[in-house]
């Protein structure tokens, strides 16, 4: 049966059929593409030095900034820190920008970015919650599965 | 003793939210019409028990009375006035007692303006509300009690509210955006009411759009200014982060949205009859779910259920009732319902049609993001993910190009056809200009990247497309000024809101292609260039706020050699938390805010600075309050106030003569 032939009803029913069919197809191809490339693992300072983090993929990594461990560029806005779980792993962490109001010594940070060979992490991001309470559940959760006296999440 | 009484006020309001359901149900199973009619002024009571719970715990706040639990963690006695006040609604509990304010100012407005309804609709319509109500409140008085005290051990000073909802944000933010997700309600409420009485003519639709129209101005407003607020407040200079928070009111407006469209097409041509009922069941179903899910913690982590598991297990087990019981109905009901009515592929039907698919996909879509880290955490015990603004980006905007595309020819488009020669004259020459127009902006920015001339391009023919109809219908034959008046107000409710989504996506598009942005190492003296502006830091001086102390930052932005503007961003450390907070200054211009904002001090008097130059970005805001106006306006509509009786009598009119109306 032609198209243009068809009762007008069938063939709304039809062209709405097809639009589902075909917005639905499209749209979960881009779902999935989209979704796969942004899944941002993350990763504790334990799982980093251990070298189970993969290198120069965007992943997400933190731990509690380790005192006396900012360090900064003279000249520009380059900075640098150290993150550990509090029971012996830590990694350092690079980032160029401003840090969050709430990053300091003892905070707990989520930082997001790559990783390099030399196991130093790349942040294009640095997150600190505004609550002094609060510590980012993947910290408390890092801290927690190494820690000897951290406190459920 | 007042806040007492508050609480006290509060459960009496939660047993007439019962009553107001028992009454009218008897009354429905007796026909007794007095039974049936106790729903209405029920509604009054239900709403004057709860303003008084409301105001005794503004008194509490206001008095700094921090023998109540949440006053102390949430005020301060340095708090200014109005922060106390607003401090109410700034976490958990408070807020909820705003909710429940909110949905007995809805079911009351309902009671006073649906009388022309037959009184069993009405009691239907109105114990549906109450029962939401009842479980808010069972919600709010056995997980949530805000009137609690810490007695007897209090503290003698509060905790103080977060520095970053001190501001004007809090206190407009979310009474409107509460107005919005309750008001969802209202259509929710209308369409079980019909499924219930097995009354599921189009008469629902016509009843309930009023209401829909307003309730989704007040999300689109509140959505706004939030991303106003967002912009202003946390120093960075974003406007929208497709934050879990976010997006979980987002969803609600996108299929509140595709609601509006489709309640329309519903009463004027009685098409689409069960799937308007599906999006008003789940319109509302999602800002429940997105509010409850804000508002425990579980978008954090799931760990957050574990908190409290108490509160956590009430709201899924009320959400499960919500969502399933009316489903469950609806399939009982409606999933046979058939409509006769035939519409052709240039109907405006069918544009109707196209938007509800590319909304209801980009809601699933914006979802899927949302919950799928939760979802991972639990199925893969405890791996915590999070879905970044690329994959939004990615899926979102995609979807969104067509939806343009059907908005440039649904303004001219007619119920059931459209003449071709209607939709297609003048489009040529527009496609050219509003590509040209959007090339040469690219070009002159110095980097055409395809997906912003696309979009770019789209809103063009928007906005010229909008001009069209308008001269057509108004300017085009004699006497323009009787004719401006003689339009539906539909219309331009729909002018509004199309124009809304142009300017929006106008701003977005030369905000994210035109900004300039730089983070700067400053000492006092120094200068920089940010675009083609001259940036000079002067260093900071010491200030101090009501409650805080301030270092002052003092920036000279120039152009040309010309000044522009002198800007004082701000380092606040607010005294009771001892946190520290960033305050943006901005100079604000039609065509680009100058932003300047402050980061940390750095050795020897340097302050890492940040700078942005940001063109058009006003458009995104004033967009989204011309959706709103239109949403607002549309209930001014002839056909809503005009001959009440006749109104009742035509409830089932499924096919309207007059061509023209939105």
């Amino acid at each position: 049966m032609k198209f243009g032939v068809m009762k007008p009803q069938r063939r709304n029913r039809l062209l709405l059929i097809l639009g589902l069919v075909g917005g639905l197809g499209l749209a979960l191809t881009f779902v999935l593409k989209a979704l796969n490339s942004n899944i941002n693992l993350f990763y504790t300072p334990v799982q980093v030095i251990a070298g189970e983090a993969p290198f120069e993929a965007r992943i997400r990594a933190g731990g509690m900034v380790e005192a006396g461990s900012i360090r900064r560029s003279d000249t520009s806005l380059e900075v640098a820190f150290t993150v550990s779980d509090l029971a012996g792993a830590a990694f350092e962490i690079r980032y160029t920008g401003i840090l969050p109001d709430l990053f300091r010594e003892g905070q707990g940070v989520v930082a997001t970015g790559t990783l390099n060979q030399n196991g130093v992490f790349f942040a294009e991001e640095i997150l600190a919650k505004h609550d002094e309470k609060y510590m980012p559940p993947e910290v408390a959760m890092a801290l927690n599965a190494t820690g000897p006296e951290a406190s459920q999440p | 003793m007042i806040v007492e009484l508050g609480h006290f006020c509060v459960m009496i309001a939660c047993l007439l939210a019962l009553l107001q359901v028992a009454l009218p149900v008897i009354g429905l199973k007796q026909n007794n019409l007095v039974l049936m009619a106790s729903a209405t002024s029920l509604a009054y009571g239900v709403f004057l028990f709860t303003l008084l719970g409301f105001l005794a715990l503004i008194y509490a706040f206001v008095t700094d009375d921090f023998s109540v639990a949440y006053v102390a963690s949430h005020s301060n006695t340095r708090l200014p006035l109005q922060f106390k006040v607003s401090a109410l609604w700034s976490a958990h509990e408070g807020s909820f007692l705003l909710w429940t304010l909110v949905m007995s100012i809805w079911t009351m407005m309902v009671a006073r303006f649906s009388t022309p309804l037959t009184a069993d609709m009405r009691a239907r319509v109105l114990i549906c509300m109450a029962a939401l109500g009842f479980g808010f409140y069972l919600f709010l008085l056995l997980t949530s009690n805000p009137f609690e005290r810490a007695l007897p051990f209090y503290p003698a000073e509060g905790a103080d509210l977060n520095p970053l909802l001190q501001d004007f944000g809090l206190i407009v933010h979310p009474p409107l955006l509460y107005m919005g997700y309750v008001g969802l309600s209202v259509p929710f409420a209308f369409a079980i009411a019909s499924l219930w009485g097995n009354n599921l003519d189009v008469s629902w639709a016509r009843w309930s759009r009023p209401w829909t129209n307003l309730a989704w101005a007040f999300l689109t407003m509140g959505i706004t200014l939030g991303s106003w607020w967002a912009y202003y407040e946390l120093g960075w200079g974003g406007w929208w982060f497709w934050d879990a928070v976010e997006n979980a009111s987002f969803v609600p407006w996108l299929i509140a949205t595709a609601l509006v469209h489709s309640l329309a097409a519903t009463e004027k041509r009685g098409v689409f009859k069960s799937w308007t009922v599906l999006l008003a069941i789940f319109g509302f179903s999602f800002s429940l779910l997105g509010a409850f899910l804000v508002r425990s913690g579980v978008l954090t982590s799931v760990h957050a259920f574990a908190v409290d598991p108490e509160r956590g297990a009430a709201i899924l087990a009320f959400l499960v009732l919500v969502i399933g019981g009316s489903l469950i109905l609806y399939g009982a009901r409606a999933w046979n319902l058939r409509s006769r009515v035939t519409f052709k592929l240039s109907g405006r039907e069918s544009f109707i049609l196209g938007n509800n698919l590319l909304l209801s996909i980009s809601a699933a879509v914006v979802l899927l993001g949302t919950l799928y880290p939760l979802g991972y955490e639990a199925l893969t015990g405890g791996d915590k993910i999070s879905i970044g603004p690329p994959y939004f980006n990615a899926v979102f905007v995609p979807l969104m190009l067509p939806l343009m595309g059907l908005m440039i020819l649904s303004n001219r488009s007619r119920w059931w056809a459209t003449d071709r020669s209607l939709l297609t004259a003048s489009q040529g020459i527009f496609a050219v200009i509003a590509v040209v127009a959007s090339v040469g902006v690219a070009w002159a920015a110095g980097e055409i990247k395809v997906w912003i001339v696309v979009i770019s391009s789209l809103s063009f023919m928007i906005l010229l497309n909008l001009c069209h109809e308008f001269y057509r219908r108004v300017g085009q034959k004699s006497n323009p000024i009787t004719r401006l008046f003689r339009q539906p107000v539909a219309l331009y409710a729909m002018f509004l809101g199309h124009l809304g989504i142009a300017v929006s996506a106008l701003g977005i598009v030369t905000t994210v292609m035109l900004s300039e942005e730089a983070d700067l190492r400053m000492a006092a003296g120094d200068i920089a260039e940010v675009g083609a502006y001259t940036v000079r830091f002067y260093g900071t001086t010491n200030v101090d706020g009501p409650n805080y102390v301030a270092d002052r930052g003092r920036v000279d932005v120039l152009r040309a050699g010309q000044a522009v503007a002198t800007l004082l961003p701000e380092k606040r450390r607010y005294l009771a938390s001892q946190s520290v907070m960033t305050e943006a200054d901005i100079h604000v211009r039609m065509l680009g805010d100058i932003y300047v904002a402050l980061g940390e001090p750095l050795e020897s008097g340097a302050w890492a600075v940040r700078v942005h130059i940001k063109p058009l970005v006003r458009f995104i805001w004033i967009g989204g309050v011309l959706i709103a106006l239109g949403g607002v306006i549309s209930i001014f509509d002839r056909r809503y106030r005009l001959n009440v009786s006749r109104r009742v009598r035509q409830s089932s009119v499924a096919t309207n003569q007059e061509p023209v109306h939105g």
